[in-house]
């Protein structure tokens, strides 16, 4: 069962997945960029799993090659949900 | 060709405490295997790092930062990043990586987008680029129980051939997983007793452990050119196959004979020079046999009166990672001019009749005033044999 995706349960788990990575949780904020968080292709893959596993949400690698910031992301999950 | 840095991690820890602790007696075995139950990755990289590699590339990425801080190398290389390579072997790659994905799959889950990037076998290599900077010849070698030594084989090969005026070379293995283990018992290579005991009459298959490790092999001429201290030179290499089993080798030990005969014509030294043989030695039935005839046949009378003695009787059989932590051991035993000793060697069996060291450690001394000289064996599965031929400093 998908869970409901809004700004802040996206938010959320986007947060706590790339902290998981390893990226700092204290940076991790809507306007961060991927490249200030050291996030790249294949934490996004990553992510991208995570979010479809949570949201039913399928993001493909081309979906998410030219978002650039953690806000972008969740924009563009709501917008898919 | 000199060698200007050791780094390994092992069940008896680093390189040189593997050799104090060996030199001591004691045993890295603990329930029929060799873990290095003192390692743990996020004591020496960031999560994220730690995150993008399976455990055989940790053990290597470890290792391999030892070996360039031993070298004196700092942060960077002291050579232009296009003379520098990396070459690592590994028997299996990323196996736990494998099983743990695999056993997603079996739950209809998502296999992870970082599970190519962590089983594969060249992940070792490609990690040490990636965080030294390397932009020479970076690649994997896959020989099974050969691989460590086959890396250091082709690293120096490289320098040779002028493709790099340095390499990390070296081998990694982290295998102690459900399938590597049940696949090892059930082909009958590991021991029923769970005792390393090569030489030893009573020996019945390798126990296995995990480790890596690498050396900084420099031209000698640039090496010397910034001052770099110099370890010791590795004189020889060489590399044949049986060419006749998947798994035995030849009973009479003549393809291992070939590649120590390679290894000495290579190094321009002759049977006399020899002074320790750092063996295989597995404990298996079939390879102590067959390398104690190959030794016989390639250094005559010279075999029986130095001191042979086994690496894997302490830390056990390190896989694709043996060939270079033991050419390590080697490389330490010549600086300290001690032969270790074999563990738990007690009863003897007609015609394995050389010295086992099996008292302790032993002085060694070159014969003839020059520095000593030693040669590290590699077998492995596949039939390949790889002999490195090195000379204390």
């Amino acid at each position: 069962m998908s869970a409901e995706a809004t700004t802040d349960t996206v938010l959320d788990v986007v947060t706590d997945t790339l902290a998981g990575f390893g990226t700092e949780r204290e940076q991790i904020a809507p306007a961060a960029t991927f490249e200030q968080l050291d996030v790249d292709s294949l934490d996004l893959a990553e992510l991208a799993q995570v979010i479809e596993e949570r949201f039913g949400t399928q993001l493909r690698a081309s979906d998410v090659k030219d978002v650039k910031s953690v806000g972008d992301l969740v924009d563009l999950i709501i917008a898919r949900g | 060709m000199v060698i200007t840095g050791v780094g390994a991690v092992t069940p008896l820890g680093d390189a040189r405490s593997l050799l104090a602790r060996w030199n001591e007696g004691e045993c890295g075995v603990f329930g029929g295997e060799a873990p290095c139950r003192e390692f743990d990755a996020t004591e020496h990289m960031s999560t994220k790092e730690a995150r993008r590699m399976d455990r055989f590339t940790q053990l290597a990425r470890v290792a391999a930062t030892q070996a360039v801080l031993d070298a004196g190398w700092g942060s960077a290389a002291p050579y232009r990043p296009e003379q520098v390579g990396c070459i690592i072997g590994t028997g299996i790659g990323g196996i736990a990586t494998i099983e743990d994905n695999h056993a997603l799959l079996q739950a209809e889950r998502a296999v992870s987008p970082l599970a190519v990037p962590l089983m594969m076998g060249n992940a070792g290599a490609a990690a040490l680029a990636i965080h030294h900077g390397l932009r020479g010849p970076v690649y994997g070698v896959v020989a099974a129980c050969a691989a460590g030594a086959q890396a250091v084989g082709a690293a120096m090969r490289a320098i040779q051939t002028g493709d790099a005026l340095a390499m990390l070379a070296g081998g990694s293995e982290a295998a102690l997983t459900p399938l590597a283990r049940s696949a090892f018992e059930s082909l009958g290579a590991t021991s029923p007793s769970g005792v390393s005991r090569p030489f030893d009459a009573r020996r019945d298959g390798f126990v296995m452990g995990e480790g890596a490790g690498v050396l900084v092999l420099e031209d000698a001429a640039a090496a010397a050119g910034r001052g770099a201290r110099v370890l010791a030179r590795l004189r020889g290499y060489g590399a044949t196959c049986d060419a006749q089993h998947l798994t035995a080798p030849d009973e009479d030990g003549s393809g291992a004979a070939a590649a120590i005969d390679a290894a000495l014509t290579d190094a321009g030294v002759s049977p006399e020079q020899i002074v320790y043989v750092n063996a295989h030695g597995t404990s298996t039935p079939l390879n102590d046999r067959a390398e104690t005839l190959a030794l016989k046949a390639t250094l005559g009378v010279r075999a029986a009166a130095i001191p042979v003695s086994s690496t894997k009787s302490a830390i056990g059989h390190l896989l694709g990672a043996a060939g270079a932590v033991e050419a390590i051991a080697t490389v330490l035993a010549l600086c300290e001019r001690i032969a270790p000793p074999t563990l738990g060697y007690e009863q003897s069996e007609p015609g394995l009749d050389l010295d086992y060291a099996a008292d302790g450690p032993r002085p060694l001394h070159a014969s003839d005033g020059q520095a000593p000289i030693a040669l590290s064996n590699s077998f492995g599965f596949g039939g390949h044999n790889a002999v490195l031929c090195i000379q204390g400093a």
